[in-house]
């Protein structure tokens, strides 16, 4: 019964370990990336490595979930007889929620798990203090950029994926469900506000933010080797996936509460 | 004799947890004297050489470089600090992502805003000064050889004319010869500099060759030090196991034996 207890305990112990930990890592981020220098290469690098490097996954992943969300209200909606909501109710989903958040989750797989791959190596192979003993500060040199760029380029990510997404419904709608084109787009655009397409993206720049610590900050604490470097990567991508839905409620009870 | 030591440390004590790494470094490195701390793995030589460079923190003691604390200095001064020191790493941690030239020109220009030209142009001067070709400044640290490497690796910490350069294990890895060389190199390079070095190492061949003084670590102590030359009377049980490299003696390896 002791043991018991004693686990548990060992168990919460670490969690809050973890949260300061990455709390302080949080704020040697932030502080040392407002002063300069500001690394604007760096910056530039990142924005085409997260940024324009993501759109493929991103654009196929809004196109098809387009498509599919299309065939499916229509199916539901046919129930009750109401299979004209498919415009509205596909755009109002994407915009909202799974632009931002497949988005969200794609680009975790792919970009965390490469800042925290690049980042444990560096420091397991030393350059990491390497920077420092250059006068180069670690945070403001590598993670700062990144985040930077994540937070620059996941909304304008999600707009694209939002635009892409829209039409993968309105091309299923179109030739197979038979709408007529004017219809559709009448329909969809009388009910979408400038508030739903705005909190989407207000949602994508925190999942950016999200994205970008979670890669810097596994991969700044990865220990022994390859092995190392690898659980880095996965607790990056892991925690990342998680974190953004848990924000993602959190964010959607403030963005629209009345 | 009245000039007080580059390098001081005083009674230096750092614990992970309840593992007791450094228990009370007394050292002291006159300036322009070259230092080499033997002593096998994991008697703490990394761990002090990380304290000396401000990359971890002392748990208490003192680390006075050229008369002035190192734990009292704020603001923009540990950055000030770290451009008089040069740092050749274990495994050379060159940056792999950038040509081998913009590695040795990296503290030039990302850490003292160099034009990048003239910081080239120093950068090929030193890389010729540890007998590497212009056509090797333009590979990627990849593309290079184990000895290349380290020659890189000598070639970016004394870029900057440091006035303390640290060596981790500069020759390990190598086959003797390019020991030797590599040796020559840190000799030729101190010497031209004119730079207080500390070195640590468990290369007996090496430490000969380039140490002005030795000084033996032992569980996390100082246990010997003297001039280099006085090293085979120390009368030091310990140091003479080391330096014959016997394994029976008052050091004892955890090693279970059938």
């Amino acid at each position: 019964m002791v043991n018991f207890v004693a686990q548990i305990g060992r168990v919460v112990l670490a969690f809050l370990e973890e949260i300061g930990r990455l709390s302080l890592f949080t704020k040697n981020a932030m502080f040392a990336g407002m002063l300069p220098p500001f690394y604007l290469r760096q910056v530039f690098d990142q924005l085409v490595r997260i940024g324009y490097n993501s759109l493929p996954v991103v654009g196929l992943t809004a196109f098809f979930t387009g498509g599919v969300l299309a065939l499916q209200i229509y199916i539901g909606g046919s129930r009750f007889n109401a299979e004209s909501v498919v415009p509205s109710i596909v755009s109002l989903a994407i915009t909202r929620e799974l632009g931002p958040v497949l988005a969200g989750l794609m680009v975790a797989g792919r970009v965390a798990a490469a800042i925290a791959a690049e980042l444990g190596t560096m420091r397991v192979t030393e350059q990491i203090d390497a920077l420092t003993t250059l006068s180069t500060n670690p945070y403001r040199y590598l993670v700062m950029p990144r985040l930077m760029a994540a937070v620059i380029t996941l909304p304008i990510l999600v707009l694209i994926g939002d635009i892409i997404g829209v039409m993968g419904s309105y091309i299923v709608a179109t030739t197979s469900l038979g709408f007529n084109s004017g219809a559709f787009i009448r329909n969809m655009v009388d009910f979408l506000e400038v508030r739903d397409v705005v909190s989407g993206l207000i949602k994508a720049g925190v999942f950016g933010f999200i994205i970008a610590l979670m890669g810097c900050y596994h991969g700044f604490n990865s220990r022994g080797g390859a092995q190392g470097v690898g659980r880095a990567t996965t607790n990056a991508v892991v925690s990342a996936a998680i974190l953004i839905l848990a924000a993602n409620y959190a964010l959607t009870n403030i963005l629209f509460s009345e | 004799m009245a000039e007080q030591p580059h390098i001081e440390l005083e009674d230096v004590r750092k614990s992970f947890g309840p593992k007791h790494v450094l228990n009370g470094i007394n050292l002291a490195v006159d300036r322009g004297h070259s230092l080499v701390v033997i002593g096998g793995s994991g008697t703490g030589k990394s761990v002090m050489l990380k304290c000396i460079l401000g990359l971890l923190e002392p748990d208490s003691g003192s680390i006075t470089i050229g008369g002035k604390s190192e734990v009292a200095l704020k603001g923009a001064e540990p950055d000030q600090l770290m451009r008089r020191f040069g740092m050749l790493f274990q495994g050379a941690a060159l940056f792999d992502s950038i040509p081998v030239w913009e590695n040795v020109a990296f503290g030039l220009i990302q850490g003292q805003k160099m034009e990048r030209t003239e910081a080239r142009d120093i950068a090929f001067a030193k890389l010729g000064q540890v007998g590497l070709t212009a056509e090797v400044g333009e590979l990627y640290p990849a593309e290079l050889s184990g000895g290349m490497q380290k020659r890189v690796g000598l070639a970016r910490a004394i870029a900057a004319d440091p006035e303390i350069i640290f060596f981790d294990e500069p020759t390990t890895g190598l086959d003797p010869i390019m020991a030797d060389v590599i040796n020559d190199l840190i000799v030729s390079c101190v010497k031209q500099l004119g730079a207080t070095t500390v070195s640590i190492t468990h290369d007996m061949a090496s430490a000969r060759k380039i140490a002005d003084d030795i000084a033996m670590i032992y569980k996390g102590e100082i246990i010997w030090q003297g001039a280099a030359d006085t090293i085979d009377e120390s009368d030091n049980d310990h140091v003479d196991q080391f330096i014959h490299g016997r394994a029976d003696g008052p050091i004892q390896m955890d090693v279970l034996r059938p």
